[in-house]
């Protein structure tokens, strides 16, 4: 029982941050309705922004407290990849919005293609690896918790809660979400359809950038290919959860965590990537658009 | 009149530098991190950084000064060029054609045709090696995965980002099956084929019904799943290893390429001994691979099934109504894309006499849907034309050693192949989001075949 619970918590966390990027793809997918491949790489970066920012403010400040480096990490991360997505979505996505289908699915795929090589010529395609930041852990009994483990899952329920805030009371909520259900009807009402969507890239962006920083405090180790397969599973969550809708990524990032951990726990670690593809596929075998999407209306 | 122009030239000048200063402190911004500072191990193996404000100056220019070139001419340049084409009203798609035009298909033939001899001659056999296999062959995989895939994707409009899944199975199939049973390549190609269709029927049917990028996304799950146990499953696959020595393909049973073996094929012919014939032998099969696979995507087109499905693409509840099995017409779809990809998959097994999990990573399910893309769906010549660009540009990049007089000695440009792979898909795409070829050949007309643009033709849901 203990194994099982302490199996739990790792799933949650590693949930958390599945989570975390899979709101990008979703808010990305609910407003646009496009697969923005490119968002896993976009965690990378952030992973490698706190990187640069942890070594640049250890070698000054030798003695800086651990949460203010932390919290430093989280924000200048969250402010690099809110504008390499702002940038982004302008060069590559929006020239694009009034194309087919494909068109903008392929710029993500090259763009993820671009963004994973090009910190690989600028940084070097080696593994860098970072002292432990946060190293204290509580015994419950047989349960180990560690402190890292906690601020993830508290950071990642403190965002989402400001999170659906944001998408659900604010004015800029509004317009987005009048911005999905209509675009031409919202620009017709006055919301800066442009604006809004230029908004939802910076704010997934900042939420991969959180994620990204979790993932080098958690791993402790960052590396130009580490966009892929988080991205992939993100999405996957996106997906089972039901693409578009916000409590759909993160029930589908915590389910994803859940078994992969459980999974590994109990079974083969070598086939968890399998259980988390194939449970996928289960799942949209019976509720085609995932656990909680809206099923799709046939317009004729 | 001159001074309104005046006035809006300067109007139009003094937004360009706005607009330029303004890109470059987006790129200070965004670059400031990344190549403004490198991370690496000293000595000691410990991560420090050092500082690179040259480089990031660099950027930083360039992004400026693009930006300027962007705004002040090369924008208004395609805007003019738009009005001017809006005004005489000339269609993208002119009647006449001229020689080269029309007879586009049989000069490309026979020059593949006689592509390989023509190496021979003028580099002996020896130095044909480079451009027989390095692009010849290398480029005529992709043309045939890419025709594999536009019948999933260009014709029934089924978004498929795992189709490396296929090609994985083909490839292992003749593999496995020559390795452990001893059987041939002629034999084992249509067993490859027919396999990996098997598996597309399979992995096809429960998700068919899937829309949109639900299916995208199931598919390019099957893609990993297949490749993680391919890695996995160690007893049968040898995991990363990979599968060595695969025996080569023979002439049809006659002479065989093995040195050793009493009809060594060269030796039979009275020719040097050199690696370069079986590699010639191989391009002209994989050339019959390719113009096979397109006479039969030519002669769907045209039958009862590939209508449907091109109507399935256009519009799916249509075809319900008209009493059209969606699910069975996606399901032959699936199956003859896949074994497509099988046949490429036992003759890329063949070609490199190893196989290993590492070959069928995702990027190459990328990379062949970005070429039927950027070919524009649908079109066989389109697709040919960018699978010729992307990869032969590629390949080239890997031949530039003047460059390292330019760059230093240290420039590698294999390094920059994908990055640049990458931008080259973005550009194209923004260019010519219809792809290279962006008009249609009908299969059914009136009086006269005309050709339609690719922005009548929907991409489909599926």
């Amino acid at each position: 029982m203990e194994y099982f619970i302490q199996q739990l918590i790792n799933g949650l966390t590693l949930g958390s941050i599945y989570g975390l990027v899979a709101i990008g793809y979703t808010m990305v997918y609910g407003i646009i309705g496009m697969i923005n491949f490119a968002h896993g790489d976009i965690f990378m970066l952030g992973g490698f922004a706190a990187l640069i920012v942890f070594l640049i403010a250890t070698s000054f400040f030798a003695g800086i407290p651990v949460a203010l480096l932390l919290l430093l990490m989280l924000v200048v991360g969250m402010l690099m990849t809110g504008l390499w997505n702002w940038t982004i979505e302008r060069v590559a996505y929006r020239p694009l919005r009034g194309s087919f289908r494909l068109a903008p699915l392929i710029t993500a795929i090259g763009m993820s293609i671009v963004l994973s090589n090009f910190i690989q010529v600028t940084q070097g395609p080696r593994n860098k690896p970072i002292p432990q930041l946060v190293t204290d852990v509580y015994h419950i009994g047989d349960i180990t918790i560690s402190l890292k483990q906690i601020i993830i899952v508290i950071i990642t329920a403190v965002l989402l809660f400001a999170f659906w805030y944001i998408v659900n009371k604010t004015p800029l909520g509004r317009a987005q979400r009048a911005t999905e259900q209509d675009r031409k009807m919202a620009a017709l009402l006055g919301v800066d359809v442009d604006k809004t969507i230029s908004i939802t890239f910076v704010m997934g962006a900042a939420l991969a950038a959180v994620a990204g920083c979790m993932y080098l405090m958690y791993y402790g180790v960052a590396s130009f290919n580490d966009g892929f397969i988080p991205g992939v599973k993100a999405f996957t969550a996106a997906v089972l959860g039901g693409i578009g809708s916000l409590p759909g990524a993160v029930l589908g990032g915590l389910m994803i965590g859940l078994i992969e951990s459980l999974w590994s726990a109990y079974f083969t670690i070598a086939y968890k990537d399998v259980a988390t593809f194939g449970l996928l596929a289960f799942v949209l075998i019976f509720k085609p658009t995932g656990i909680l999407g809206r099923p799709e209306v046939e317009k004729v | 009149m001159t001074t309104q122009a005046e006035n809006t030239s300067s109007g139009l000048m003094a937004k360009a530098v706005k607009e330029g200063i303004f890109a470059g402190f987006i790129a200070f911004g965004m670059f400031l991190l990344y190549v403004g500072i490198e991370t690496y191990q000293n000595i000691d193996n410990q991560l420090v950084w050092r500082t690179r404000w040259g480089l990031l100056a660099v950027f930083v220019v360039v992004a400026a000064i693009g930006r300027f070139l962007t705004v002040a001419f090369f924008k208004p340049m395609v805007d003019r060029r738009k009005l001017a084409k809006a005004k005489t009203g000339v269609l993208e798609i002119s009647s006449e054609k001229s020689f080269f035009h029309k007879h586009f298909l049989k000069i490309a033939l026979i020059a593949l045709l006689l592509y390989p001899i023509g190496s021979v001659m003028l580099f002996g056999p020896q130095g044909s090696l480079k451009y027989v296999d390095n692009f010849g062959i290398q480029i005529l995989i992709y043309v045939m995965l890419a025709w594999g895939l536009n019948i999933v994707v260009g014709l029934a409009g089924l978004l498929d980002l795992g189709y490396v899944a296929f090609y994985a199975v083909g490839a292992y199939s003749y593999a496995l099956l020559s390795a452990n049973f001893g059987l041939s390549f002629w034999v084992l190609l249509p067993l490859a084929g027919i396999l990996a269709g098997f598996w597309g029927v399979i992995l096809g049917f429960p998700v068919l019904r899937l829309r949109g990028d639900y299916l995208a996304i199931v598919t390019l799950a099957f893609g990993e799943i297949i490749r993680l146990i391919l890695i996995n499953w160690t007893d049968v696959t040898r995991g990363t290893f990979g599968i060595s020595g695969i025996a080569k393909a023979s002439v049809f049973g006659i002479w065989s390429f093995d040195v050793s073996s009493p009809n060594y094929f060269p030796k039979a012919m009275g020719l040097a001994t050199s690696s370069a014939w079986y590699k010639i032998f191989l391009f002209y099969i994989i050339l019959a691979l390719c113009l096979i696979t397109a006479y039969v995507t030519i002669r769907l087109r045209r039958m009862p099934i590939g209508r449907a499905w091109e109507a399935l693409r256009e519009d799916e509840i249509a075809c319900r109504s008209l009493g059209i099995n969606t699910v069975a017409t996606k399901l032959t779809a699936f199956a003859t894309g896949a074994m497509f990809g099988g046949f490429a998959g036992s003759f890329f097994a063949t070609r490199q006499g190893f196989v290993s999990p590492e070959s069928f990573v995702f990027l190459e399910s990328a990379v062949i849907l970005a070429i039927v893309v950027l070919g524009g769906m649908g079109s066989l010549t389109g697709i040919a034309i960018a699978a010729v660009v992307m990869v032969g540009g590629t390949e080239l990049l890997r031949e530039m050693e003047f460059l390292k007089l330019i760059f230093g000695p240290d420039f590698t440009p294999e390094l920059y192949r994908m990055l640049l792979f990458g931008l080259a898909m973005i550009i194209v795409m923004l260019f010519k989001p219809r792809g290279f070829v962006g008009s249609r050949e009908p299969t059914a007309f009136l009086k006269e075949r005309k050709a339609v643009s690719g922005s009548f033709t929907k991409e489909g849901h599926g």
